[in-house]
């Protein structure tokens, strides 16, 4: 397994921005760059324990998907479920267009 | 900090003694004359305290019992969803979100006679040691109103420590309650993984993230476990494992009681922390404990291990902030695309430390990177919850400090990776999925103020009442 590689340029800063749907200005992109540089030079260190006999373990419970009964429940009134909607329009949720504009 | 504790405070009032009205009126006005100075609370409920009070008065002179937090007031960590005023888990993005349910947690406090006083601040979405991430601003410790409570639970230590709750609620993704319990001199339990309901609490990381208490006392804390415990079908990671009856575990017995301590826990620890700690540990040795040294090695990849795993989470959790059905929306420009607009949402939304982590989360998770960091850190996690496994087979609970140093200063750590690092003995503890409990150990002295220092005693999971009943031994002796 490769060493992770702690080198972070500003383009993969921004790349990384992009991925997480953040809009950032190039002070904050350098500001992040050397922090996350910091941060993922010390992680690497993780690269030295031998893991090459062990199993992955993605959460703490040996637990299974549990499913309901398929029956229904009581639920949320659409007016519960919208009424922290930033734009409504009757029982929708209004957002810029979609289609024909600008896909960025 | 002169209030008896909520134990003591539902009994009087279930038995008519106090009235609950005048107990909440009287919380009330400790928190309108301490709050503006520790900006512990964001909200307040004053008439839904008292209207909620007069009702738990009513059940009591109609000879019904209200339940066993009659009357207590209790104050809620802002990430936990309350249909009473707003939950803004301390960000601008739900600065106005109001939540159309209340958290399993909130529903089981009011059906056992609590009454919620207030929201607490925090480090923005949990994350954070200090609670200077708060959108809403920092929080003051009570014991120096120049340090931090620790965070990310600050706001809910502080107004439990500063005599404005009876019990407060916090989260534990990494050290979250234990570490400001630490700061603030409380106790702060973190359940096992899985042990309380988290449905109604704002995901952070969903494989760390746990609910649990703040108290005066540790039978304060026990009591507060037991009424919120137990499996939920709201929360399908809740754990369909019987609660133990805290009141039915038998007290620990000293003379049979094996008390592990990992040598790297001792390490790094400032002056106070040592003694506290070797106070701690004579006291349980002259009771008759038997001190058990256990080997911990990983704690040292504890850090790193959870900067991987939790950033993950989080930034796939944080997703869901795009600015269209509930939360911060940036103004609308003319011919910006959707894409555009979840990226300006979310900028002026979240704050710079939370944006950091969505950062760290991505990269970590990001192709050509997913093996080398994410997939290394889950096989890291294997063998920390294996050391515990091993560690708990000699002793029966692990005693170590919370915090390697009391309540540090506002301001006074800048460098994220400095103030990660305060975590170092918290993390493996939801890394593993296992109990812990911090407790008041002593004081800090040095600084002419006498800063609270935590010791934290953990145990395996699901293995709440013998932590509890060995944190009351502890606490006992250390009182005496």
């Amino acid at each position: 397994m490769a060493e992770p590689s702690t080198s972070l340029s500003s383009k993969d800063v921004a790349h990384v921005a992009r991925l997480a749907r953040l809009h950032l200005d190039d002070a904050t992109i350098e500001s992040y760059r050397t922090q996350l540089a910091s941060v993922l030079s010390h992680i690497a260190r993780l690269g030295q324990v031998d893991t090459s006999s062990v199993e992955p373990m993605a959460h703490p419970l040996d637990a299974v998907n549990r499913l309901d009964d398929d029956e229904p429940g009581p639920t949320l009134t659409v007016d519960q479920v919208l009424m922290n909607a930033p734009a409504r329009e009757g029982d929708f949720i209004a957002v810029p267009k979609v289609l024909g504009g600008d896909s960025a | 900090m002169n209030r008896p504790d909520a134990t003591a405070i539902a009994a009087a009032i279930r038995s008519g003694a106090l009235r609950a009205v005048d107990h909440a009126r009287a919380t009330l006005d400790a928190i309108d004359a301490a709050n503006p100075g520790l900006n512990a609370y964001h909200e307040v409920f004053h008439d839904a305290a008292l209207g909620r009070a007069a009702m738990v008065d009513a059940q009591v002179a109609a000879g019904r019992d209200p339940g066993p937090l009659a009357g207590v007031c209790v104050a809620v960590k802002d990430n936990i969803a309350t249909t009473i005023g707003r939950t803004t888990c301390s960000s601008r993005m739900l600065g106005g979100y109001r939540s159309p349910f209340d958290a399993t947690v909130v529903t089981r406090l009011l059906a056992a006679g609590a009454v919620i006083v207030g929201k607490t601040n925090m480090d923005e979405f949990a994350m954070g040691s200090s609670s200077e991430t708060c959108a809403w601003g920092v929080v003051r410790n009570p014991h120096d109103p120049t340090r931090t409570p620790g965070g990310s639970s600050g706001g809910s230590a502080a107004a439990m420590a500063a005599g404005l709750c009876d019990l407060s609620l916090g989260s534990d993704t990494g050290g979250s309650i234990r570490q400001p319990a630490a700061f603030c001199g409380i106790v702060g339990l973190k359940p096992t993984y899985g042990r309380i309901s988290r449905w109604g609490l704002v995901a952070f990381g969903s494989s760390l993230d746990q609910i649990g208490p703040f108290a005066a006392t540790v039978r304060d804390a026990a009591l507060a476990y037991q009424v919120m415990a137990g499996v939920d079908a709201h929360d399908s990671t809740s754990a369909a494992v019987a609660v133990d009856d805290w009141q039915a575990t038998p007290p620990a017995d000293p003379r049979t009681l094996r008390v592990g301590v990992p040598s790297q826990y001792l390490r790094n620890n400032d002056p106070a922390v040592t003694e506290a700690l070797d106070r701690a540990l004579g006291l349980l040795r002259t009771a008759g404990a038997t001190i058990v040294d256990v080997d911990l090695p990983m704690t040292d990849h504890g850090i790193s291990t959870y900067y991987v795993i939790a950033p993950a989470e989080a930034s796939s959790n944080l997703a869901r902030f795009d600015g269209i059905r509930y939360g911060h929306r940036a103004a609308q420009r003319a011919g910006e695309g959707l894409d555009e607009l979840y990226a300006r949402s979310r900028s002026e939304g979240f704050g710079a430390e939370v944006q950091r982590r969505i950062m760290l989360g991505t990269y970590v998770l990001s192709s050509g990177y997913y093996d080398a960091y994410y997939d290394r850190a889950l096989r890291i996690r294997r063998l920390i919850k294996q050391e515990f496994d091993t560690a708990f087979a000699r002793c029966d609970v692990i005693l170590g400090p919370t915090a390697p140093t009391a309540a540090f200063t506002i301001g006074g750590v800048t460098d994220p990776l400095q103030m990660y690092m305060n975590d170092v003995y918290t993390v493996n503890t939801n890394i593993a999925g296992i109990a812990g409990l911090s407790l008041p150990g002593g004081f800090d002295r040095s600084s002419g103020h006498a800063l609270p220092v935590g010791l934290q005693l953990q145990a395996p999971a699901f293995a709440e009442g013998r932590l509890l009943r060995a944190s009351e031994l502890l606490e006992r002796l250390l009182s005496a």
